[in-house]
């Protein structure tokens, strides 16, 4: 439905963007995430309309909408700071939208009722904005945003002003409403915890490109590159060189660690010589005080280094006989046993062999 | 918060005391002054007078009912008004989109586009109004281009000197900062992501502009009218030096009673009237303006 293709942009000498290609479904709840200054919100503008792309083109149902000003464009976007009228009432500023399409006071009056029912504030309408707490406002600009039914909604970082229990709220309550209407939804975040719980599909950026476009599992589980791996999650990162290939395992020799088994990732460019980056997250690694060789194929010897207690779960950072600091996972799940391991423990950790997901350099 | 405490209070002392002598006192004075008799040679006469061992008080109305007695006086005071207001609007379309221009500019353009607002402050008022003179006279510049258009036209030549245009225009010069300078520090404050929302939700440039833009400013626009406003009303320079017999304003016959006809009473009644037409304005502006800045 949305499709951008090579897009580039350029301030000065900077490349923001680089030849960014990315197809969003109908429906779908797209989320663009990567590091600050990454090119996040300069790729919604670009959408939105706000700023022209130096190279590339935007099409939105196969048209391409480049020459098309932001207010002739189908889509509406929610600001960072909701950007509501401060002079207009929330029926006002819910109704501007309609208002600048020339509905009639009647249609005006009955979809402005249905969209502060959406959002469930059927009683604020007489008030002004700043007289609204942040997810109100939030939920104002949404309904201004929806009113008038938009093809496509574009949310830049909508939440990143309330605080950490209102933001869980909210998001439930965007999953929810954007599976009623049905709208596509691209969404900025550099929160990755946010954008693996909302979204159908998510598109990591780095630096002005896309790193990787994968549902929110397979980005966890089968990050495509070292810097994937690293934004998505706690995750230990080993690099090595591939030293042999066999059947369906490749032998890595990990730097001041020696060989270890580990699976082929399916789609993966691999070959002997080549070097690459053993990504293992901190919860499939074992950690135990017993030496055991049953199932699992990699394990090394270390120490306790430090241990970091969440309630849940214990994080345990392993210092292993290269120096390297491993972090594993422990669910401290039976009760009054928040501790298995002291400071200075030797330990051995260990991995299956297909736990860990090798990356190519 | 309901009882001020002591503190408070003694915040509020400085500015009302500012206002006790500096406005209420010298206000009451007139308004005395404006029921009392001319004296033998011109200025006041003594307001009581002890004959025989009795007290006479010496006030009349007369001031007053001389104010009403023409109507020239009445006129000379709406037409005052009109001046001041034609000066405000032309201070509003000038000011406004050049306050715009200059709080939408680069941020370190600013400074200096301010700067060349009120550099105009930097030479003496009369030394301003000396040059407008020499624009306008007949001789000037201004005066010749234009005559010599008309004469193209086959038109008679005009005199701009010593007529409302050349009042007008002069005002408008000297007072355009007051206009630009509050509705700048308004306009300046703006989010603009309000005007990128606008946009987003289907508003061209005509629309963002009379639907954001223009109501978040109108504090800033009735901060400026007022700073514009009062100062024309009471102004007798300009009309002094350009006006000729046709352009005067009310303080013009003011000053007059003063200085020339030393008729202090009338020139008080004047006075007062101007002052209270002032004030009336300034509470006026203020509450439009409250609502404004909501
Ligand atoms: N108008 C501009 N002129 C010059 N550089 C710009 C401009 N807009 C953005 N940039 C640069 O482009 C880069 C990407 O900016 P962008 O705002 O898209 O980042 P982002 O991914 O949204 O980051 P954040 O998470 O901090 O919002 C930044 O380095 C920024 O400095
Ligand atoms: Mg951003």
């Amino acid at each position: 439905m949305l499709e951008i293709k090579e897009v580039s942009r350029y301030f000065d000498n900077f490349t923001a963007l680089d030849k960014v290609s990315l197809n969003i479904a109908a429906g779908e709840f797209f989320t663009l995430l990567g590091p600050s200054g990454c090119g996040k919100t300069t790729l919604l503008r670009l959408i939105a309309g706000f700023d022209q792309p130096d190279n590339g083109d935007i099409l939105l149902d196969g048209k391409s909408i480049i020459a098309t000003p932001p207010e002739r464009r189908p889509l509406h976007t929610i600001f960072q700071n909701y950007a509501l009228f401060p002079h207009m009432t929330v029926t006002e500023n819910i109704a501007f939208p309609l208002r600048m399409v020339g509905c009639t006071q009647a249609e005006i009056n009955r979809r402005v009722a249905e969209a502060l029912e959406d959002v469930s504030l059927p009683d604020k309408g007489n008030h002004y904005p700043d007289a609204l707490s942040g997810g109100q406002k939030q939920r104002i600009a949404i309904a201004r945003a929806l009113v008038n039914r938009p093809r496509l909604l574009l949310l830049d970082e909508p939440l990143s002003a309330l605080d950490a229990k209102l933001r869980e709220q909210m998001q439930l309550e965007l999953i929810k409403l954007q599976k009623e209407i049905g709208i596509t939804f691209v969404y900025v975040t550099h929160d990755q915890g946010e954008a693996l719980a909302l979204s159908h599909r998510v598109a990591v950026m780095n630096r002005g490109t896309i790193a990787q476009v994968d549902e929110p599992s397979r980005l966890y589980g089968f990050p495509n590159s070292r810097f994937v791996a690293d934004f998505i999650g706690q995750c230990n990162l080993l690099s090595g060189k591939v030293t042999q290939l066999q059947d369906n395992r490749a032998q890595v020799e990990l730097e001041g660690l020696g060989p270890v088994q580990t699976a082929i990732p399916a789609d993966s460019t691999i070959a002997v010589g080549r070097n690459c980056t053993l990504t293992l997250r901190p919860e499939k690694i074992h950690i135990s005080s017993r030496v055991s060789h049953d199932e699992v194929e990699a394990h090394f010897k270390g120490i306790v280094h430090d241990m970091l207690y969440l309630g849940d779960v214990t994080v345990y950072k392993v210092e292993l006989a290269n120096g390297m600091l491993l972090e594993a996972l422990l669910a401290n799940s039976s009760p009054g046993r928040a501790r298995f391991f002291e400071i200075g423990d030797q330990v051995e950790v260990a991995w299956h062999y297909d736990a860990g997901h090798l990356v190519m350099d | 918060m309901q009882q001020k405490s002591w503190q408070q209070r003694l915040l509020t002392l400085p500015p009302m005391g500012y206002l006790l002598i500096f406005f209420a006192i010298p206000t009451l004075i007139m308004l005395f002054a404006s029921f009392r008799y001319t004296g033998e040679y011109g200025g006041l006469a003594p307001w009581y007078s002890i004959e025989n061992g009795t007290l006479a008080f010496d006030l009349t109305l007369e001031n007053w009912q001389r104010l009403f007695e023409t109507d020239i006086y009445l006129r000379l005071f709406f037409k005052s008004i009109g001046y001041a207001l034609v000066t405000t609007l032309l201070c509003i379309l000038l000011g406004y989109p050049l306050a715009l221009m200059i709080a939408r500019s680069q941020k370190k353009h600013r400074d200096l586009l301010l700067l060349l607002v009120i550099l105009p402050f930097w030479s003496n008022f009369l030394v301003r109004i000396y040059a407008w003179m020499i624009i306008f006279s007949p001789n000037g510049a201004l005066t010749q281009m234009i005559n010599s258009l008309r004469d193209l036209l086959g038109l008679a030549p005009i005199s701009i000197m010593y007529s409302a245009t050349a009042v007008i225009t002069c005002l408008v010069y000297v007072h355009l900062p007051f206009m630009v300078l509050p509705l700048y520090a308004n306009l300046e404050k703006h989010n603009p992501a309000l005007l990128d929302a606008a946009q987003d939700l289907g508003a061209n440039r005509w629309r963002r502009f009379w639907r954001i833009t223009w109501p978040l400013s109108l504090s800033g626009v009735y901060a400026g009218s007022i700073l514009v406003f009062i100062p024309v009303l009471g102004m007798f320079a300009i009309p002094d030096l350009l006006g000729g017999t046709d352009g005067i304003m009310i303080a013009n016959v003011i000053k007059q009673q003063f200085v020339e006809s030393r008729d202090w009473p009338f020139g008080s009644v004047l006075s007062m009237v101007l002052t209270a037409t002032a004030v009336l304005v300034v509470l006026l502006g203020a509450k439009i303006g409250q609502q404004g800045a909501r």
